[in-house]
């Protein structure tokens, strides 16, 4: 097992990491806001690329949603699928077009409920703005401009709507 | 690059009222009725004959019927020219729309294409990847997945506008909802809350892969209608016959997402030709039987995979032809 597998599959650390990474964030949006996306962009993504990168194998798709997932990136889901596994999955887990490599949703939906963002599976992740390739998630996370509802969707809507009061569990 | 502008949704949004209940399959499913929807394979060439006898042999045994989308990623003709074919002999087409052939521009250019033909039955899928046709070496589009696919339309219609929030002018399209799903495909105890979801986007059926392995499929819509799902959505389940032990084993190898159980082989081996096909169609209409007992589910989606001279055989063997007129 890799280290990158070994932490996803443990993945309170990387939680920390991610807290404290968005506790930051956070702080520095009047600094971004004033140095405009694309420039902040530019400087923000070299760290990002290499440390999502190694660990997430990351997409930039700058638009992140790993803590959504299980701390899985599902843009190396060779469909994109931002909502959950197709019909193609393997009956091993395996991926339908890349027999050797493992599903990234069945991955994920396992190492949900790990984190303390379990309930985001039940979550409708918006499209993929692809205008937004390119930037670094951390700068469109912090501007607001990351996954943001299309169409007559002002929030992001929850399964929740539908299921029992009393939960799923 | 221009910096991206934030989508502007509007400021009261128009509630059309419309709800697809036009359609012929929610006339169906409206009325109580047990729902079949038969599919119908567009042919690789223009083949204006092949079309219309197809259409001349399967007519009447559906209340609607499914026109694929370039089925295994492989060309066919497209599920949009078909449809109107159907729709002109007087047939309800359920056009399919997978979201690897188009971005979202093309997706609603042609939903609004079909509705302008009166065709407002969509089923929304991801579609298999290129990787399984004909052209593997094209470039798969997925500009959305089929959830986001399926919140678009029911924004289409309940509040008249595009996927980038602006109106679609003087009239919205009338869609009936439809989308897919595959209890036989991990993670298990997920499908039935992906199905949630696609319930919250706006689905208003579903329509199963083919179903061979009867007890995942019950353990499935245990969790659904223990969920209270199937009260919020009509369940079609999906079946077929099987032509020949190749075909079964083509299925079980090859075909993503299949689960077809070392019983379906056994029972086809060693028979002839004519013996496997009577097999094939024996075992389709027991698993029928046992999915139609099963609590919520409203109807069948019948697919005869390159044999659809099948389909009137089973569903007369089914009992459920004459299909109503409503």
């Amino acid at each position: 097992m890799s280290l990158r597998t070994y932490l996803q599959d443990h993945p309170t650390p990387l939680v920390w990491a991610w807290e404290a990474t968005a506790w930051t964030l956070r702080l520095m949006k009047p600094v971004f806001a004033k140095m405009g996306m694309e420039t902040s962009s530019k400087v923000v993504r070299v760290p990002e690329e290499i440390i999502k990168g190694l660990l997430f194998d990351c997409q930039d798709c700058a638009q992140c949603m790993l803590h959504y997932n299980g701390m899985t990136c599902p843009m190396n889901c060779p469909k994109n699928l931002r909502n959950g596994p197709c019909g193609g999955v393997r009956l091993n887990g395996h991926c339908e077009v890349k027999p050797e490599m493992d599903c990234v949703w069945v991955k994920g939906l396992e190492r949900a409920p790990k984190t303390p963002y379990g309930h985001e599976i039940l979550r409708l992740n918006p499209p993929v703005d692809w205008r937004l390739k390119g930037q670094a998630s951390w700068v469109t996370y912090s501007l607001g401009r990351d996954q943001i509802p299309t169409g007559t969707d002002v929030t992001i809507r929850y399964a929740d709507e539908v299921l029992p009061k009393e939960g799923v569990a | 690059m221009n910096a991206p502008t934030l989508p502007v949704a509007p400021a009261a949004p128009i509630n059309t009222g419309l709800t697809g209940a036009g359609s012929n399959l929610a006339k169906v499913l409206n009325a109580g009725q047990f729902a079949v929807c038969v599919e119908v394979s567009p042919p690789v060439g223009p083949n204006v004959e092949a079309i219309q006898r197809e259409i001349k042999m399967l007519q009447g045994y559906g209340d609607a019927y499914n026109v694929t989308d370039n089925q295994s990623a492989m060309v066919h003709v497209s599920s949009l020219a078909v449809s109107i074919m159907l729709k002109q002999a007087g047939m309800e087409p359920v056009i399919q729309f997978t979201c690897r052939d188009r971005n979202r521009l093309g997706l609603q250019g042609d939903m609004l294409g079909g509705s302008v033909f009166g065709i407002n039955t969509i089923l929304c899928l991801s579609g298999d990847h290129p990787i399984w046709g004909d052209h593997p070496q094209c470039k798969p589009v997925y500009d959305m997945d089929s959830l986001n696919v399926i919140r678009m339309a029911r924004m289409m219609r309940n509040n008249q506008v595009f996927e980038n929030g602006k109106l679609i002018p003087k009239i919205a399209p009338d869609f009936f909802i439809g989308a897919v799903e595959n209890p036989f495909a991990p993670p298990y105890d997920y499908r039935p809350l992906r199905l949630a979801k696609k319930i919250v986007a706006g689905a208003q059926f579903i329509q199963t892969q083919l179903i061979f392995n009867v007890d995942r499929f019950r353990e499935f819509m245990k969790r659904v209608v223990d969920l209270g799902l199937h009260e919020k959505i009509a369940i079609l389940a999906g079946v077929g016959p099987i032509r020949s032990i190749k075909a079964a084993e083509y299925m079980k190898n090859e075909v993503a997402g299949m689960d077809v159980p070392d019983w379906v082989l056994k029972r086809l081996e060693g028979l002839s030709k004519e013996d496997q096909q009577k097999a094939g169609l024996d075992i389709c209409c027991e698993v029928a039987n046992q999915v139609r007992a099963i609590e919520g589910v409203r109807g069948l989606h019948i697919m005869a995979v390159s044999w659809p001279a099948a389909v009137p055989e089973v569903c007369k063997m089914l009992g459920l032809y004459p299909r109503p007129t409503l």
